[in-house]
């Protein structure tokens, strides 16, 4: 028997000279294949006698077995050895700079970003949104506004004119956002709770005025709110808006022709090298006007002062967004240069929301 | 509003430190602006005196002195250039380290021209206490040398500006002031009772109103025999302490009474009146020279004060300067008068003069106290000038009117939210001069005459509440209310919001531009409306309201090219305006891009680097209509449309052809030249208010989902069509073989050049066909194919590519 096992002992080593898998394949053909050494000597079984054809069948197939295993073995050593050959001539730099998905480099303008601040914070408290057209009649902005013709507070607001009509009415560029409180109050039945954010414009122009700029106003009107209440709210909101536990205010009588009584509000903060703490320190800073809604406004809106009333605010959405942000001049939010949009901006898809945190 | 510590404390008994009286003024409405202490701002100025000068060894015009600066230590070396630098001079020393307002310079040790300077000898405009800047100040000889000299010189009186809001016209003088701060519990209110002063001889000046609503009341008297100087060394201190020049006696008077009384006054010289007086309108052609220098022409709608030579005075604004009290004046009439609030501030606005007197006189003045006022004033011209008073001209009847307000004390918590007992109350009221009656819940409560800002309820509870402290308003927490929680913006405000964020997500910048623009911008855009340009424009660029966000942000990509980031992708959400009435105001979403800003990204990169084109523009208005829920298999696009745009490389967006969205493409080259910008510029402009509002579902469950059970196929078609086929028509031509069973068809490759004729393209479609009851056979599936060829050839005349 020493053919047979010289035989296989000679196919192993042909499987283990097999250097790819063609070599391998040529070595299968040639020991299993139809014309294959095994695959002879299995064929002169059948002329062998029983006893004979007994041990000899065994030892043949054993001998097969073994070159059909180590056939499979060779070809999955030569199968990896290729796939890591392919593999280790398939390399990328993969210290190629990625470029810059377009939400990582889009932007958000600061004043968006914080109308849309303003919209969570009083929509949890039960506001709904108003909003009215930049074109006013001197009516909305200033006669239902309790502005008597001619009176000095109308020079408060430097007002920008469109040339007037055949019968001597003119338009105007509205200079605050309450004509849209009137149109609310006009429109609606009370309870009203709204915040009315718009562009409003004047004629002004220096590093803290531009000749637009935006305003945010609140409205309440029913049959029970007063002072005590408008303070909770502007409080309230000066933490939600400037994000920190506490922070002083100053409630101070003032004078606005739609509210009595009238109140400026200011803020106290600390300032360090361009930067603007609140809720410490030593300085005051203004940051709004409210009061209560003056009777002559309810009247002129056909609400009656002695059943309703009501308070209103109103402060620049730039402002506090300047404020909030460090942003220091004013003409910069409409200067569309893209380095500063890029630096000040917000990232689309960081959407201000109470549950997350306004601006984290 | 300005005044002094000194001049309050004349009408207010008061220890109160000024920080106190200061925060209290604040807290009561009337805002301190600012407090200047001139002691605290020139503490480092002291006294000194020059012990020698000598002639600069190097300079002709300079001097080398030593100072005693009276600190008993060695003299100091200073370089002088003044010319009256001289031994023996007393004058005022700064050291090193001393900021010179007059200057705007910190001092340090300098050498000059060789010579070592330690400190500086001022003049009186470097301290910035008076304009006079020729030479070192020279202070007395035996003034104390080494003390500090502001508070020698009398400056220590600190001077307190309120920002005075247009209600409060009775704290246009000192005396009003104190009063608030007396009702305040800050001291105790000097009001003495004024004494009229007798007249000793009848006024020969007669006056005649002929419309008393410009003036309703008038009040005149001459003195005779006047001796009119400078005024006393107090009352010169007075003004200048507020920055106001002494004149003379007679018009200093006047001056100190505007700011102590808030009551204006008129003096004219009698002598140079001619005749009797008439207040009337001025007549067209008139013109004065008023006592600022300047000749104003006049109208009717102008009140005015004529003698028989014609115009003398401004009524209420300005005197004349023909008429004006001078160092001669003998003889003076005196003038307290009350004008028409309204009149008043027209005319100072159209001729542009903002004096004192227009200032109070347009707020309203005190009526009652007009002939008291001409009372005070005719004493403080006999104390100052002597001579003799006429009785009093007094014209009208009623000044002022008596106002009662019936006040339900409940008012003060229903809009204050604070209980106030009514003692308090009626002392708050009583101290501020109104008048209470009846001990509730109405009382009745008279307003003094200097409040003609308090006409009801609200105003009283305002009164009461500055008074008693807004401080001590209980914060009340206010609830949300019965309303359910649910969305609070409406459909636009959505729209709005989505659209922004859905640009950014683009890579685009939002930028906020200007709501008005140029008028030829205006007008390439179809705006330019006489209706839409602005009276008064701040200029001339920015003149009329925009009709398209295009100009605005493509002169902002313009601005970030010219500052060399020439690869812009800006967006803005904002208004614009087609009219001026409220519906002519929409909302739009519009954006530029520019160099290699595009779609894929901001820049060249390894990756790929593509120029962005019309259809990165295309993309831009689909993301916002998209975000905005607009029904986007409904939207059409039409070639070209706009006329700032490329005609072959712009499309306009619509639902049938009476509902246009938007517009995209790349800017026309003369647009692009009109508004002076680079090309090629993408741009697309999209109406938010135009995109029809979706229906209203009764659930927010979404509609059921049908899987199909059988796989879908996909086969491969490429055309040969012209190259004017558009590929939307031969989608539509593939789709419309059979709704059910083709879901969809996307063009996979579009092919011009080599190989097909010019004027020929190839587009290739990959159509998926989902089969619905059962597998299909491939005989079934080689059916839908044959059909669609059939029609895509109807459709377009394409051909199969072979």
């Amino acid at each position: 028997m020493t053919d047979l096992a010289q035989l296989e002992s000679r196919i192993i080593a042909d499987i283990a000279a097999a250097g790819d898998e063609a070599a391998l394949e040529a070595v299968r053909v040639a020991s299993l294949g139809k014309k294959g050494s095994i695959s002879a000597l299995l064929a002169t079984l059948g002329k062998m006698s029983p006893d004979e054809r007994k041990t000899q069948g065994a030892a043949i197939n054993l001998a097969k077995d073994k070159v059909t295993e180590a056939l499979a073995a060779r070809r999955e050593i030569l199968k990896s050895a290729a796939l890591d050959a392919r593999l280790a001539s398939e390399t990328i730099d993969v210290t190629l700079p990625l470029r810059d998905a377009p939400a990582e480099t889009g932007r958000i303008h600061p004043l968006s970003q914080v109308w849309d601040e303003l919209t969570a914070i009083f929509a949890d408290m039960g506001f709904s949104v108003a909003e009215g057209p930049d074109i006013e009649t001197d009516d909305y902005n200033f006669t239902k506004l309790n502005f008597p013709e001619g009176h000095p507070a109308r020079e408060m607001h430097d007002t920008f004119f469109f040339n007037p009509k055949d019968d001597g009415s003119r338009m105007l560029l509205r200079t605050h956002t309450s004509p849209v409180q009137v149109r609310t109050m006009l429109s609606q039945k009370p309870p009203i709770r709204v915040i009315c954010p718009g562009r409003t414009y004047r004629i002004d122009s220096d590093a803290t005025h531009t000749p637009q700029f935006h305003q945010v106003e609140g409205l309440v009107i029913d049959k029970e709110s007063h002072l005590g209440h408008l303070k909770w709210i502007l409080h309230e909101f000066c933490k939600a808006f400037f994000e920190v536990d506490h922070i002083n205010m100053r409630f101070r009588p003032s004078f606005f022709p739609f509210t009595e009584p009238s109140l400026e509000v200011d803020i106290q903060c600390r300032r360090d090298k361009g930067e603007i703490r609140f809720g410490e320190g030593e300085d005051w800073l203004e940051i709004l006007g409210c009061g209560m809604v003056h009777p002559n406004v309810l009247r002129a809106c056909g609400i009656d002062p002695d059943v309703y009333q009501g308070f209103a605010w109103g402060m620049g959405i730039d402002r506090i967004a300047m404020l909030k942000y460090g942003m220091s001049d004013l003409r910069q939010l409409f200067d569309s240069d893209v380095r500063w949009l890029s630096h000040y901006g917000f990232k689309p898809l960081d959407v201000p929301t109470l549950a997350g945190g306004l601006s984290s | 509003m300005k005044f002094t510590l000194s001049w309050l404390k004349e009408h207010l008994d008061t220890d109160e430190p000024l920080e106190k009286l200061a925060d209290k003024l604040t807290m009561i409405g009337l805002e301190v602006e600012n407090i200047e202490d001139k002691t605290k701002a020139l503490a480092p100025f002291s006294i000194a005196r020059v012990i020698s000068a000598e002639q600069h060894p190097n300079a002709d015009r300079l001097r080398v002195c030593m100072v005693d600066t009276g600190d008993g230590g060695a003299p100091v070396q200073v370089v002088c250039g003044a010319p009256n630098a001289r031994a023996g001079l007393v004058s005022v020393f700064s050291p090193p380290g001393t900021y010179i307002p007059g200057k705007n310079i910190t001092l340090g040790v300098g050498t000059i021209r060789g010579v070592e300077s330690r400190g500086m000898l001022c003049s009186a405009a470097e301290l910035q206490i008076s304009e006079d800047h020729d030479g070192i100040m020279e202070l007395p000889a035996d003034a104390p040398v080494g003390k500090g000299y502001a508070e020698w010189a009398g400056l220590g009186d600190p001077v307190i500006e309120i920002n005075l809001t247009p209600n409060r016209q009775d704290c246009t003088g000192v005396h009003g002031i104190a009063r608030d701060l007396f009702a305040a519990d800050m001291g105790k209110f000097n009001d003495p009772a004024i004494k009229p002063v007798k007249g000793e001889f009848p006024c020969p000046v007669q006056v005649t109103v002929e419309d008393a609503a410009l003036c309703p009341g008038f009040a005149l008297r001459l003195v005779r025999g006047v001796r009119n100087g400078p005024s006393p060394e107090w009352l010169q201190k007075r003004l200048t302490s507020i920055g106001l020049r002494p004149i003379n006696a007679l018009v200093d008077i006047t001056n100190f009474m505007t700011f102590d009384r808030g009551r204006p006054l008129h003096v004219f010289d009698a002598k140079k009146v001619k005749g009797n007086l008439t207040i009337r309108r001025a007549r067209a052609g008139e013109s004065l020279l008023a006592l600022d220098g300047r000749t104003y022409n006049l109208d009717p709608s102008i009140c005015i004060i004529a003698d028989e030579h014609g115009v003398e005075s401004l009524a209420g604004i300005m005197g004349g300067e023909t008429s004006g009290c001078d160092e001669n004046t003998s003889d003076v009439l005196i003038e307290s008068a009350l004008w028409n609030e309204i009149n008043i501030a027209q005319t100072g606005r159209k001729l542009g003069i903002n004096s004192d007197a227009r200032y109070r006189f347009e707020r309203g003045v005190d009526p009652a106290f007009m002939v008291p006022g001409l009372e005070l004033a005719t004493q403080l011209v006999l104390e100052m000038c002597g001579g003799t008073p006429s009785e009093n001209v007094v014209v009208g009847s009623r000044f002022g009117e008596d106002r009662v307000i019936d006040f339900p004390v409940g008012e003060v918590k229903r809009l204050a939210g604070i209980d106030v007992p009514l003692v308090e109350m009626k002392r708050i009221l009583a101290r501020l001069g109104f008048m209470v009656a009846g001990s509730g819940p109405v009382v009745k409560i008279a307003v003094p005459s200097w409040r003609s800002d308090a006409h009801g309820k609200a105003d009283i509870v305002e009164e009461i509440v500055r008074i008693f402290g807004i401080d001590k308003v209980p914060e009340t927490p206010f609830g949300r209310g019965e309303e359910p929680r649910k969305a609070v913006l409406t459909p636009m405000q959505l729209r709005t919001r989505r659209a922004r964020r859905a640009l950014a997500a683009r890579g685009m910048v939002e930028a906020v531009t200007w709501s008005f623009i140029a008028k030829p911008a205006a007008e390439l855009f179809g705006g330019g409306q006489a209706e839409l340009a602005l009276a008064n424009p701040i200029a001339s660029d920015l003149s009329d309201m925009r009709p398209s966000l295009l100009p605005g942000l493509i002169a902002a990509s313009q601005a970030n090219i010219n500052r060399g980031s020439s690869d812009v992708a800006l967006f803005e959400v904002g208004q614009i305006f087609g009219g001026d009435k409220p519906n002519d105001q929409l909302m739009a979403a519009s954006g530029v891009r520019h160099g290699f800003a595009s779609s894929k990204g901001l820049g060249r990169h390894w990756s790929g680097t593509a120029a962005a084109d019309a259809l990165d523009a295309k993309a831009d208005a689909f993301a916002v209509l998209s975000a905005a829920g607009a029904p986007m298999q409904a939207l059409q696009i039409v070639p070209g449309g706009a006329s700032w745009l490329h005609p072959g490389r712009s499309g306009t967006i619509q639902i049938g052809p009476q509902n246009v969205l938007g517009y995209f493409g790349e800017l026309h080259p003369r647009a692009l030249e009109a508004l002076g910008a680079d090309g090629p510029l993408m741009a697309f402009e999209v109406i938010l208010d135009r995109i029809p509002e979706a229906k209203q579902r009764a659930t927010r469950a979404k509609p059921v989902l049908e899987l199909s059970a059988f796989q879908p196929v996909s086969r491969d078609f490429a055309f040969i069509v012209d190259r004017k086929v558009k590929a939307a028509d031969l989608v539509r031509a593939a789709q419309g073989v059979d709704k059910r069973l083709i879901t969809g068809v996307s063009v996979f490759d579009l092919y011009e050049g080599k190989g097909i004729d010019p004027d020929k393209k190839s587009l290739a479609i990959a159509v998926t066909i989902q089969p619905r009851e059962k597998t299909m056979t491939d005989q079934e599936i080689d059916a839908v194919a044959a059909k669609i060829v059939a029609e895509v050839t109807k459709k377009t005349g394409g051909t199969l590519r072979g």
